[in-house]
């Protein structure tokens, strides 16, 4: 087998923005994807958008976003969790990064109907995260990158502060290469269930993974257990309340399900937990995956009646029917007197008013533990619809600590030949929470660092 | 058969709606959003508007072996190839002649020997050139009905298919959109412009929208040529032959060479494209339409390159029984797609100018 300069563990944007940029940058470059092709790419084929700072109007996006203000949004969703100096560098590199990401064979299209919210900040991908991996690899196979697909890592040899060998399995062979530079790319450890229940708690059982099952954090453990430093909480995941008939992985977006707002959400025991009106749902969609999983059996269950079913997107699947509220509970194996009692005891709270479904309307319950302080209006036109709600674990926060340069962190040393990017490193910006788009940011900028850094290395 | 591909492809864009992540490639995506349910007559007007670009399928996160198993481009091009069958009279002579190459194939050769009767039978003893084959007397008895009869059933058909799809108030805006939009193809433009994913995978390419512009462009050219000649024939007494540098000719040889390369080219990026991607059982149909449609242009030049040489009546019988059965068989073949393409766009435009007033 030839020897490559560089080997990129891992196929999703990060990967290929690192191997597009080493092999521009005259570095021959193997790519170990662990996925088989219709499924390679990573989590990045479940992406839309990424997150761009921008002074002026510029492509798709409209207006400005300062480098301040993405900081500030970045500090509130993250509750201060973050390594400002590496914040930065991916906010200000973001506006280099669209005019590269367009000059390389992605395309951009304004923003989604359902997401005007998003106008402003986020770069749409035409077609979706599927399209711009498309548009990589075939970049990246003109630059002579070679690509391996079902090519699981699984040991990367270190001494000292070297990585000497790489071991992967291929056609049923297990291989070994010597790189000069690696860059590991391969994302975090959602799709384990098993290290999933080790950290979280044996209630992850029940979480539905939202994207790909390749991402077993196998190379994470691997250099975590030979004294890699580590950033991020190691028993943390990022989920969502998704669709709880969504399919156990890969779900992706169609899953979400928008309605809570407009909706009083029980669990198992026809108990409303907290409060659905809190805010706009692109606000509050992150925390209610924690809150669905702190309840028993981690289940949900979102109530609404005929006024609402038309006020948010489309939910992939059909929500379950029914023309009186004992029906519904017994459809949804709900106790149908418990579930009689908190929608009425709802419904007197309510008071008249005036209900504005797309901005925060004060329309509150009064006397009501806990509150629903907007959009409350009592549900009593039939029919009534339920859907269930699971938490859906985006990705995991524990990854490799790497300086600005996106090289890894040994136990002793920074790595003389090592670099990590996107997912398998974000832990290092992102402590906790989420922000929109910013995964891919953070995927694109520190892809192109570490392909340059790599490259320069070989040279 | 119908409700079956129509329930499959209102399955797919249940999801679609739920996800929108391609919106911008083309017409349906946004007509797909502004809804929330989607019923037989939506489903069908969809599948009309979906020009088969598959910038969706490549793109999409959701095509097998995921379970979703999403494929809208063939989902909506069963419903479309469907559509085409179900409302052309008679339903029979339909689905053989959209199904099947051979068919057509057998028609084409049933052509010839009609022409070949007709010229062993009619005979021509004056006129000139072709004339001097086959009187045009002779020929004008043999094609009017021949094209007339046909129009009238595509008439019915459209007019049927335009009453049941609830097309709306139409504006003037929405017949020159349409016409626009049919001129320019821009819906095999991706969206970007660098055209649609056919005939290698997720690479754009506008190639396929070039062939289909020549191939339409030199038909309209062809078409033109016919009717200019019709009316100096009748109304300015100039019979065939024509010189060159005449209207017929310049129009007639332009267009055959559009019509020539264009059907050459589909066939060829037909050849090479993914046929799960398209309506598979009617793949042979659709590729003995367009090579039909290249004997009947490729003759008609060699008609003009070799016509005052002894092959004159044996090109003459393979252009004229070509074209006849090119008239025939328009309302059971391909041929329909653009009849029912340009309503659907036109129910689109009026959809788009309600929802912005």
């Amino acid at each position: 087998m030839q020897q490559h300069d560089i080997v990129i563990i891992g196929g999703g944007n990060a990967a290929l923005c690192a191997a597009i940029t080493a092999a521009e940058n005259g570095a021959s470059v193997l790519i170990l994807e662990s996925a088989p092709k219709p499924y390679r790419g990573g989590n990045s084929r479940h992406t839309r958008n990424f997150r761009c700072m921008h002074e002026a109007p510029v492509s798709v996006l409209v207006d400005a976003y300062s480098e301040q203000e993405y900081f500030e949004d970045l500090l509130k969703v993250t509750g201060g969790n973050t390594d400002e100096e590496l914040a930065r560098l991916a906010i200000r590199e973001s506006q280099n990064c669209l005019p590269w990401m367009q000059a390389h064979g992605v395309h951009f299209q304004p923003s989604l109907s359902g997401t005007l919210s998003l106008a402003r900040t986020n770069a749409f991908f035409l077609g979706g995260g599927k399209s711009l991996v498309n548009a990589y690899y075939r970049l990246a196979e003109s630059l002579g990158v070679e690509v391996r697909y079902e090519a699981p890592v699984t040991h990367v040899e270190i001494e000292g502060s070297q990585v000497i060998r790489v071991d992967f399995d291929y056609q049923g062979e297990a291989c070994s290469v010597s790189p000069k530079a690696v860059v590991v790319a391969s994302g975090g450890f959602q799709a384990d269930r098993e290290w999933l229940a080790r950290a979280w708690g044996p209630s992850a059982k029940n979480f539905l993974i939202r994207g790909t099952p390749f991402n077993r954090g196998v190379v994470l453990k691997d250099l975590l257990d030979q004294g890699i430093q580590s950033v991020g909480d190691p028993t943390q995941c990022h989920a969502v309340a998704i669709d709880g008939r969504a399919p156990l992985y890969d779900g992706g977006i169609v899953t979400r399900l928008d309605c809570v707002p407009f909706s009083i959400v029980v669990n198992k025991n026809a108990e409303r937990f907290y409060n659905e009106g809190e805010d706009v749902w692109p606000k509050r969609y992150a925390i209610w995956g924690r809150l669905v999983a702190n309840q028993p059996d981690q289940v949900g269950y979102v109530i609404i009646d005929s006024k609402s079913l038309e006020l948010f997107m489309p939910s992939v699947f059909p929500p379950t029917v029914a023309d009186s509220i004992e029906e519904l509970a017994e459809k949804l194996e709900l106790p149908a007197a418990k579930l009689q009692q908190t929608i009425s005891e709802f419904n007197n709270a309510c008071a008249e008013g005036k209900f504005h479904p797309t901005e925060l309307d004060g329309l509150s319950t009064t006397g009501l533990e806990p509150p629903k302080t907007n959009w409350a209006r009592p549900i009593c036109d039939p029919p009534f619809y339920g859907y269930t709600l699971r938490p859906g674990v985006t990705f995991t926060y524990l990854g490799f600590k790497v300086d600005k340069n996106a090289r890894v962190q040994g136990a002793e040393a920074p790595m003389e030949n090592l670099w990590a990017a996107g997912e398998t490193m974000a832990g290092s910006i992102l402590g906790q929470g989420y922000l929109a788009g910013f995964g891919m940011t953070i995927g694109t900028v520190f892809g192109r660092i570490a392909g340059r850094e790599a490259s320069n290395h070989v040279k | 058969m119908l409700s079956e591909s129509i329930q499959e492809a209102r399955r797919q864009l249940e999801i679609c709606n739920a996800c929108r992540y391609c919106e911008g490639y083309c017409s349906v995506f946004p007509a797909v959003h502004s809804r929330r349910a989607f019923d037989d007559v939506t489903v069908t007007h969809l599948a009309n508007l979906c020009h088969n670009c598959r910038g969706c399928y490549y793109a999409c996160q959701y095509t097998e072996p995921h379970e979703f198993a999403l494929n809208l481009p063939a989902a909506l091009a069963n419903v479309r190839q469907q559509s085409w069958q179900d409302y052309t009279w008679p339903i029979s002579l339909s689905r053989a002649f959209h199904r099947s190459g051979v068919a057509i194939v057998l028609a084409t050769i049933a052509g010839l020997i009609v022409l070949m009767l007709a010229i062993h039978q009619l005979g021509s003893w004056q006129g000139e050139g072709f004339y001097g084959v086959l009187s045009h007397n002779a020929m004008v008895s043999i094609f009017l009905p021949a094209f007339l009869l046909p129009i009238l059933v595509i008439a019915v058909s459209i007019r049927k298919y335009w009453r049941a799809s609830h097309a709306g108030h139409t504006r003037g805006a929405a017949i020159t959109e349409t016409i626009s939009s049919a001129a320019t193809m821009n819906n095999l433009a991706g969206g970007h412009g660098e055209g649609c994913n056919f005939e290698d995978e997720d690479r754009y390419s506008n190639t396929r929208r070039w062939m289909h512009q020549a191939t339409l462009y030199g038909f309209l050219l062809c078409f033109a040529s016919t009717s200019v000649a019709i009316l100096m024939h009748y109304f300015l007494n100039m019979p065939a032959p024509y010189p060159l540098f005449s209207l017929p000719k310049l129009f007639g040889v332009s267009g055959g060479l559009l019509l020539c390369a264009g059907t050459a080219g589909l066939a060829y990026l037909k050849l090479k494209a993914d046929r799960n991607l398209g309506a598979a059982s009617a793949w042979g149909g659709e590729m003995g339409f367009v090579l039909l449609l290249f004997v009947v242009s490729a003759s008609g030049l060699a008609l003009y390159g070799f016509g005052d040489t002894a092959a004159l009546q044996a090109l003459l019988v393979i252009h004229l029984g070509a074209v006849f059965a090119f008239f025939l068989l328009m309302p059971y073949t391909k041929m329909m797609h653009g009849f029912f393409r340009l309503a659907a766009l036109l129910k689109d435009r009026n959809e788009r100018l309600s929802r912005s007033t």
